[in-house]
């Protein structure tokens, strides 16, 4: 009987679970409950994952009122893949928190931080299952007015200007989304995305409110992606976040800004719409290149590691984006491989500098010096990620990019190849730069005798290096949910 | 505002009055305009008017934080809740019919209850937000 419901649960959970963190108030309970909760809606993601996948599409009807008349919850397999990759990296993030530096700096409000927390992930799992359009709009901002308090919690003062740069711009991205859901609305007169895919056609491609429509869409849901040149929120923000935060929201909350570009360019506009009547391609293409590179070249100038690793996520997010450009099966299912992908490498690299964070107090590169002989594992774990951000042979990276050449090369756009591959070699650049001053530089003179970072900081962010290599070996799993997702989304325009 | 004797008797006269109304809006909801949105926001107007007039320690008294926090925590855990108690009953979430025998009260129960939530949260909302900015230089 449950099982049922399941759909309706993965949500469900979080958003109960966050007003008890409230009432329950001890530290430790709160935590408790959020650990609970995050590992159940894992659970549940899971399930629906092996659900969709025999079963193929699930509908749920919210409050028992039939699609598209209500909030329907519908479950393809690119919606289970973003679910497991939220609910997944915060499964593994939720057990770190408890020994994160974060809360001892908000000791008093520990529980209003598990709170925001299983709100951004109530958010992020709601805009990931919903079919209704305005349903997205609503989980988003969710997702997105919890990630700001999240980012606010930072120890550095600076966090409260990133988080009110990024509640700016994000708020812009989301007013967009919900204009262009208007405009949808006033085309078709439904909010039900499916619903709205079936109609498009007849309100015609050469309708100007549907155009307006899709470019309010496409530049508001880039914003929260943070596609190239609307970028400029997320350096900031990820930098002066906690630690465990940027760990999260990197992992998530751009994937999920993705899976609504995805979602809407493809599903609901379709494929006709969006690249055969408008010029939709060429502009995506031309950004996805442009982030692969520039943020990379400023990535290599960078001081603090976190701030290093926030640029390579805007140019990460060239990759995904660049596979979108191409409209081909191929492209798509290595842009959706790359979301999850990514989510495992970057995940891993925060956690890593999170754990070199609560030793040294510092991530800059020049305090970072040496520190491979102090904290060997928590560096060696820096070097699984970086090697899989790279995309060496034997790591998720590698499959990523394999499938993005792949699909290029089908394009015959060899030129894209060259790029791709040259692109992949500024990423040697700036994880070398760490790589080279913890291993082969000594450490400064207050930092020569610094412990190995706890187990309970260690054990996460080897789990997520680990899995970095699992999918770099045994891909069915990724690939084969990726391809399933891609064919639907092409099949569907 | 000790001096002000006309705003105080008025206030005063006016407190139950838009406290009542909050009310009706809230219980009226599902039969005119209104509903729990509306309803909190009119029912925190009340005690900002009162803490405006008689300082904001006098309000204070009356809504100290940690009833607030339950008020904050608690509504949207009713409305959670709510939903969950039609998962038990075998519905779908938020599907209301099952709470009573016929499908038109089980609706008409179930709204109610989510509103309450609803109006419950936005009152504590809003007086959290107003006292948050009013306390603001006293640390």
């Amino acid at each position: 009987m449950l099982l049922a419901h399941l759909p309706a649960l993965v949500i469900v959970i979080p958003l109960i679970c966050a007003p008890l963190c409230v009432l329950l108030r001890g530290k430790d309970w709160a935590f408790i409950v959020a650990l609970l909760a995050t590992w159940a809606s894992f659970a549940c993601s899971v399930l629906l994952t092996i659900q969709v996948m025999k079963v193929g599409t699930i509908s749920y009807a919210m409050g028992g009122w039939a699609p598209p008349y209500g909030i329907e919850i519908r479950l393809d397999a690119l919606n289970v893949f973003i679910l497991l990759i939220v609910s997944g990296i915060g499964s593994v993030v939720a057990p770190y928190a408890r020994n994160s530096l974060l809360l001892e700096h908000i000791e008093e409000r520990a529980y209003m931080f598990y709170c925001a927390y299983l709100l951004c992930l109530c958010g992020l799992m709601g805009v990931a299952v919903t079919g209704d359009a305005f349903n997205l709009f609503v989980f988003l901002e969710i997702s997105s007015l919890s990630s700001y308090v999240l980012i606010a919690l930072g120890s550095d003062r600076r966090a409260l200007t990133a988080a009110y740069q990024y509640l700016v711009m994000g708020t812009i991205g989301a007013t967009f989304i919900v204009i262009a859901v208007g405009l949808l609305y006033q085309a078709t007169g439904t909010l039900n995305m499916a619903d709205i895919a079936n109609r498009l056609p007849e309100a015609g491609y050469t309708n100007r409110t549907v155009i307006a429509a899709f470019a309010f869409m496409v530049i508001g849901a880039g914003l929260k992606i943070a596609i190239f040149p609307l970028h400029q929120w997320l350096p900031n923000a990820y930098t002066y976040a906690p630690n465990i935060v940027s760990a999260f929201l990197a992992a998530t909350a751009t994937k999920v800004s993705v899976y609504i570009l995805l979602r809407f360019v493809f599903s609901v506009f379709g494929v006709e719409f969006s690249f055969v009547s408008l010029p939709t391609a060429i502009p995506l293409l031309v950004l996805a290149v442009l982030a692969m590179f520039l943020p990379s070249i400023v990535a290599c100038f960078q001081t603090n590691v976190k701030r290093v690793l926030a640029y390579s996520s805007v140019a990460q997010i060239g990759y995904m984006v660049l596979g979108l450009g191409f409209v081909s099966v191929a492209g798509l299912t290595a842009s959706i491989l790359h979301l999850f992908n990514h989510a495992l490498m970057k995940g891993a690299l925060f956690l890593v500098l999170g754990a070199v964070f609560y030793r040294i107090g510092s991530c800059n590169i020049d305090r970072m010096a040496g520190l491979a002989k102090q904290m060997p594992w928590t560096m060696a774990a820096f070097v699984g990620g970086g090697l899989s951000l790279i995309g060496v042979p034997l790591t998720a990276g590698f499959i990523s990019k394999w499938y993005l050449i792949l699909a290029a090369l089908e394009k015959g756009w060899w030129y894209i190849v060259v790029l791709i591959v040259v692109s992949s070699l500024i990423a040697v650049v700036y994880v070398f730069r760490v790589i080279e001053a913890a291993y082969f530089r000594d450490a400064p003179d207050d930092l020569v005798n610094v412990a190995e970072a706890p187990i309970s900081l260690l054990a996460p962010a080897w789990i997520l290096v680990f899995a970095n290599f699992y999918f770099g070996v045994e891909t069915s799993i990724s690939v084969g949910i990726a391809e399933r997702a891609a064919q639907s989304l092409m099949g569907a325009g | 505002m000790k001096e002000y004797l006309v705003l105080r008797v008025i206030t005063k006269l006016l407190l139950p009055f838009i406290l009542l109304f909050g009310l009706y809006v809230q219980f009226h909801g599902d039969f005119g305009p209104g509903g729990g949105f509306q309803a909190g926001v009119i029912f925190a107007a009340g005690f900002v008017l009162y803490s405006l007039v008689y300082g904001v320690a006098a309000a204070q008294k009356v809504l100290p934080t940690g009833i607030l926090r339950a008020g904050l925590a608690g509504g949207v855990l009713i409305y959670a809740l709510v939903g969950v108690a039609n998962l038990i009953l075998g519905a779908n979430y938020l599907e209301y019919t099952p709470l009573a025998d016929t499908m038109k009260e089980g609706q008409h129960l179930g709204i109610f209850l989510v509103e309450l939530g609803v109006g419950l949260t936005v009152a504590s909302v809003m007086m959290t937000v107003y006292f948050t900015f009013a306390t603001w230089r006293e640390d």
